[in-house]
């Protein structure tokens, strides 16, 4: 209980901190909007041509791209300490962490709150609001479960990732530019099903980085082309990724050496 | 003259130090490569009826954007350019007997050709091993070989232009945050980076064609995959000529009246 006041009150320092600077703020969030727009423009104009992808239609790719958008936004503003977590090894800052009385996970999370990450969750909310609304879904109380589990289960993982990228900080004291390709690559992934990448993508996607646990099985059972009970627990499995996310980031704590500045 | 090429010279070698960078941005665009083709294969299998271009001209189309990315990622602006203008060290540069707008132009030039250079490689020859039509392909011919290269360059002549209208910009502005921001949203979606000009409605797609964003990777690599005519392949090498003239001229012209008015605040 304490441990969420006082990571409230971390939330609560950032957000006056950025509205010391408003236009900034605006400009950043209007930034953000517009990258994922672009993106969403590229669909758009994509089903201009085409009346659907491996059977799905422009509504439900939508409501998947939406999704996917609203569990990275969210776990980009979250854990955007753990993006940015090269510098604070380099600055020395951690030092500062470490040797405060509090756990360090929560400092680092607290260190930072992104808030302008509010453009790309509010036009994921626009799409996913059309989503529902166009793709003919009957939803019954399983069904939206079945959504807020996708939701929870998918911030968990961009969040394990976030994990991995600034544990491996511990050992290369730079970001590692490779990584992006499994954070921002999953929010690329994830603007169609998964399943229409072919079997090897689902494959990877299932067992490796679990992404499709989170986006393609449960979408099949909200789109009722799965009907088992099991689709719709997949996506809150998938946070067994943050097991290893996790351990790799206690033995990273572990190992830390100063960089002494 | 040579000014200017030894400004061009040193950038170059510093761009060509970045080794390890380069390697993490091979294998970065190497996967967004492969994601990106496994879409349009997507696209192809349940409507190739509807595909604009074949699927291989499409990979080829890819793979190439991902090997000559530096060329053409607007968002890659030079930060310091940006920095010395709000701090005011660009007083320095003004000090000196050079035109900044040209020495900008061979710095940014230089910048773009090493990171390239250094990545363009390894992605296109990795690409070219790739079990057809998912790999890049041959050229049609050597002259469109040739005339690639061509409007490759003018091409990158093209974007770096475009991006120091931005900096001449970011003089009136001071602070330079959205201007970047709204720029290079239109960049990246009329360019045809987001998704090729040819999937975009003709209707659409014929005005598209006419910006100066088209005449930046568009050209070149719809050149490459021949999946424009030949008269057309003149006309578009002739437009990116006369944009590169029309937003050189508009730089300068605008560099003059800034460094005219120009107030360098305190520090």
């Amino acid at each position: 209980m304490k441990t969420i006041r006082l990571y409230l009150h971390y939330v609560s320092i950032n957000i006056r901190c950025m509205m010391q600077y408003k236009t900034s703020f605006l400009l950043t969030a209007v930034g953000q909007f517009l990258v994922s727009f672009n993106i969403f423009l590229g669909i758009f104009f994509m089903f201009q041509r085409f009346s659907s992808v491996e059977g799905f239609t422009y509504s439900e790719v939508l409501l998947c791209f939406s999704v996917v958008l609203l569990e990275f936004g969210l776990a980009e503003m979250v854990a955007r300490g753990f993006d940015t977590f090269s510098g604070m090894v380099r600055s020395g800052e951690f030092d500062r962490v470490l040797v405060r009385p509090q756990n360090e996970i929560l400092q680092v999370l607290g260190s930072k709150f992104e808030l302008t990450r509010i453009g790309r969750l509010l036009q994921a909310v626009v799409m996913f609001a059309y989503g529902i609304m166009k793709c003919n879904v009957v939803w019954n109380v399983p069904k939206i479960c079945t959504l807020l589990f996708m939701l929870a289960g998918g911030t968990v993982v961009f969040t394990a990732l976030f994990f991995i990228y600034a544990a491996l900080c511990f050992f290369t004291l730079e970001g590692l530019e490779f990584m992006n390709v499994f954070t921002d690559g999953g929010r690329e992934l994830g603007k169609y099903p998964i399943g229409i990448y072919g079997k090897k993508m689902l494959l990877f996607t299932t067992f490796v980085i679990p992404y499709a646990l989170v986006q393609y099985y449960p979408l099949l059972y909200i789109l009722d082309r799965q009907t088992s009970v099991f689709y719709m627990f997949l996506p809150l499995a998938a946070c067994w990724f943050f097991i290893p996310a996790l351990l790799l980031w206690k033995f990273g704590v572990r190992c830390y050496q100063s960089s002494g500045s | 003259m040579k000014k200017y090429l030894s400004f061009f010279q040193l950038r170059f070698t510093m761009g060509l130090q970045y080794r390890t960078a380069a390697l993490a941005g091979v294998i970065t665009q190497f996967a967004w490569g492969g994601m990106q083709v496994m879409m349009y294969r997507a696209f192809y299998r349940t409507d190739a009826a509807a595909f604009p271009m074949s699927l291989s001209a499409t990979s080829s189309y890819v793979w190439l954007q991902q090997a000559f990315l530096a060329f053409f990622a607007v968002w890659m602006m030079e930060n310091d350019i940006f920095d010395s203008i709000v701090n005011g060290n660009i007083s320095y540069e003004l000090c000196r007997p050079i035109s900044i707008y040209n020495m900008w132009f061979a710095r940014s030039m230089a910048t773009r050709l090493a990171r390239a250079v250094l990545r363009c490689f390894p992605i296109l020859i990795v690409a070219a091993f790739i079990q057809q039509p998912y790999g890049i392909d041959t050229p049609a011919s050597l002259p469109h070989f040739l005339l690639f290269v061509l409007s490759l360059i003018l091409g990158l002549a093209v974007a770096v232009t475009f991006c120091l209208l931005v900096y001449v910009l970011a003089f009136f502005t001071i602070s330079p945050q959205g201007l970047r921001i709204v720029f290079i949203s239109c960049v990246e979606f009329f360019s045809g980076a987001v998704i090729p000009l040819p999937f975009f409605p003709d209707h659409i797609r014929s005005i598209m064609e006419l910006l100066p964003f088209a005449s930046m990777q568009n050209t070149a690599l719809r050149i490459y995959s021949s999946s424009i005519g030949a008269d057309e392949i003149r006309r578009a090498i002739e437009l990116q000529g006369f944009w590169l003239v029309v937003l050189t001229a508009a730089g300068k012209l605008l560099c003059r009246v800034a460094v005219k008015r120009i107030i360098v605040q305190g520090g």
